[in-house]
């Protein structure tokens, strides 16, 4: 599993939901770049100017909650994001995360969410299970994915895998 | 050590004997189901998978396999009119035929047909490309909400991997009064556990409340699970589903009850006796009050819809509320089915309701997502029979969206503003 290395952005929020993510108006359309366009409408307008290729995302907990539009993981991998960093996760978009091959989403402790600030470029090591703060030169350790999910994230998906 | 309705379902669709929290097992599944919103999405990923030379000439089981025009149905613009189009072309390519078209017949939001037109059974693991799929366990089946990848994946291979859930088991005791209805109780257990307090779990319901209540309110309960993060919401098979499904199907099934030995990671017990109407205020189906504290809020809306709030019961008890009287906000009606729309035509529900000064529609999502037929305005406030109200989920991201039952929904948009229905003279 390869090292990602990139900036973080911070949404310091709790439970940032689905319909924040991709509105529902836009659930009809199914062309990816169209999709991110509107990435995180509902919470800051300019999302997708600030983020290039291979940004993280730090969140607040129970991110991407509400509807199992896989709109939501397409619209941020799309603008760029690569891993989401979040005490947790709703369900559906974990999943979805992971087997469509959008992005990591990783679990950390809430104290790891203090200490981490907005612009922070970060390493996150799957193979070792850490992530290195490169900004303030701290590590931080992460949970380690089931066996079956690190299957499938290292296939790229399920698109490229069989269980 | 016994297992529970969840873990047994899971057990027999994995081929093991016992299933325990936290175990990854890969289920076959027994029903599968997909709509406008996440069909295209399916069909996407389908043409990835020949763009990558595998070949798809037919699904894993097309008999298995049902498909619902509900979210921008009547297509709402032309991208929405290619979409159904799209998913019409792919249902014919690939042989299913239960897809439910509007103007042809039987048709609704997803949730609502599976249990109107007895498609989802007890004992069975059936997965939904929505996330309210959840409504079904009030059946005594899995059902379970996935995204359009996974989803796909069923549709070639039949199976999909789970992670076994642990189980919050929700007691309801004493006897429910007239006017609360089960959307006062799923508000107030979300309050109290929070938008996340079941992720990754399941939610059972029992008790003397369940067992007294109609198929149709036990679907509330099990609907809104969702809203509190939960994979499955379940209710287990009794009378009253046999009795429900007999004049819904023929087709055979096996159910499953939990043994009595079954464990549960808590357990939580409800006194529905002295529960109040319940409104969840904007932005957050957790952010929960009695309607007496939000009594003469003024409205500009009331809206009685989707899988949530529009089944038969549901506009019977708005019915019962609004006969002879006249709306004084604007109020739409639409009916989640479109069998439920002709039982309330037969029932003279439909006659309330435009003497009234409502609006009646065709059955669909529609503005309960923010996708059409009535979204709110900036500044907009309305109340609802819907299941969220995040900020912008029904229209504008500065309107509001305050959540109810069927009863206060009806009761306020006769006073224009929000009312306990114990007080409306």
């Amino acid at each position: 599993m390869k090292i990602l290395k990139g900036k973080v952005h911070k949404y310091d929020k709790d439970n940032i939901d689905t319909d924040v993510i991709i509105p529902g108006p836009y659930l009809k359309i199914h062309d990816h770049k169209e999709l991110a366009k509107h990435a995180m409408e509902g919470l800051d307008p300019n999302f997708s100017d600030k983020i290039s290729e291979g940004d993280f995302l730090l969140t607040g907990k129970n991110f991407g909650c509400g509807s199992s539009r896989e709109h939501a993981p397409i619209a941020l991998h799309e603008v760029g994001i690569r891993a989401i960093l979040s005490p947790s996760f709703a369900r559906i978009f974990y999943r979805n995360a992971v087997d469509g091959g959008y992005l990591l989403p990783i679990e950390i402790d809430k104290d790891i969410v203090i200490k981490i600030s907005d612009q922070d470029i970060l390493e996150i090591d799957l193979k070792e299970n850490k992530i290195t703060n490169l900004t303030k030169n701290e590590t931080y350790s992460i949970k380690p994915f089931p066996e079956l999910i690190s299957k499938i994230i290292n296939a790229g998906g399920l698109l490229n895998f069989r269980i | 050590m016994g297992m529970n309705i969840t873990e047994k379902i899971l057990a027999r669709a994995s081929g093991k004997s016992i299933v325990s929290p936290d175990d990854v097992v890969i289920a076959n599944i027994d029903k599968v189901m997909m709509h406008d919103v996440s069909g295209p999405g399916v069909i996407k990923v389908f043409s990835e998978w020949e763009k990558k030379g595998i070949k798809l000439e037919h699904v894993w089981d097309p008999d298995k396999v049902w498909i619902s025009e509900d979210h921008f149905v009547p297509a709402s613009d032309t991208i929405s009119a290619n979409n159904i189009s799209l998913l019409s072309n792919w249902s014919k390519k690939y042989n299913i035929k239960k897809h439910y078209k509007y103007g042809l017949g039987q048709y609704g939001i997803c949730h609502t047909l599976s249990h109107e037109e007895g498609l989802i059974l007890p004992g069975e693991a059936y997965v939904g490309g929505d996330s309210h799929t959840n409504t079904s366990g009030a059946i005594g089946a899995l059902a379970v909400g996935l995204g359009h990848t996974d989803i796909a994946y069923v549709l070639m291979n039949g199976k999909i991997w789970f992670k076994v859930p642990e189980t919050l088991l929700f007691k309801l005791s004493g006897k429910k009064p007239e006017h609360i209805m089960a959307k006062d109780i799923i508000l107030k257990i979300i309050g109290d556990i929070g938008t996340d307090g079941a992720n990754y779990k399941t939610m059972q319901f029992t008790g003397e409340v369940v067992e007294n209540l109609v198929m149709e309110e036990r679907l509330t309960l099990t609907n809104m699970t969702t809203e509190a993060g939960a994979k499955n919401g379940i209710i287990e098979p009794d009378n009253t589903t046999y009795e429900y499904l007999s004049s819904r199907t023929t087709e055979d099934y096996y159910p499953i009850l939990g043994d009595r030995d079954a464990e549960y990671s808590e357990i939580y017990t409800y006194e529905i006796e002295k529960l109040e109407p319940t409104i969840a205020k904007p932005f957050s189906p957790q952010n929960i009050t009695v309607a007496r504290e939000l009594q003469g809020i003024e409205l500009d809306k009331a809206y009685i819809g989707s899988c949530t709030g529009a089944k038969l019961e549901d506009l019977r008890m708005a019915a019962k509320i609004l006969k002879g009287k006249k709306v004084r906000i604007r109020t739409e009606v639409l009916p989640a089915a479109q069998s439920i729309y002709l039982k309330a035509v037969n029932e003279g529900l439909m006659n309330i309701f435009i003497e009234a000064g409502a609006v009646v529609g065709p059955p669909t999502c529609g503005a309960c997502c923010g996708a059409h037929m009535g979204v709110l305005a900036k500044d907009e406030i309305c109340i609802s029979t819907t299941n969220r109200n995040f900020p912008g989920r029904m229209g504008h991201i500065e309107s509001k969206t305050y959540l109810a039952s069927p009863l206060v929904v009806a009761a306020s948009a006769i006073s224009g503003k929000i009312v306990d229905p114990r007080d409306v003279k």
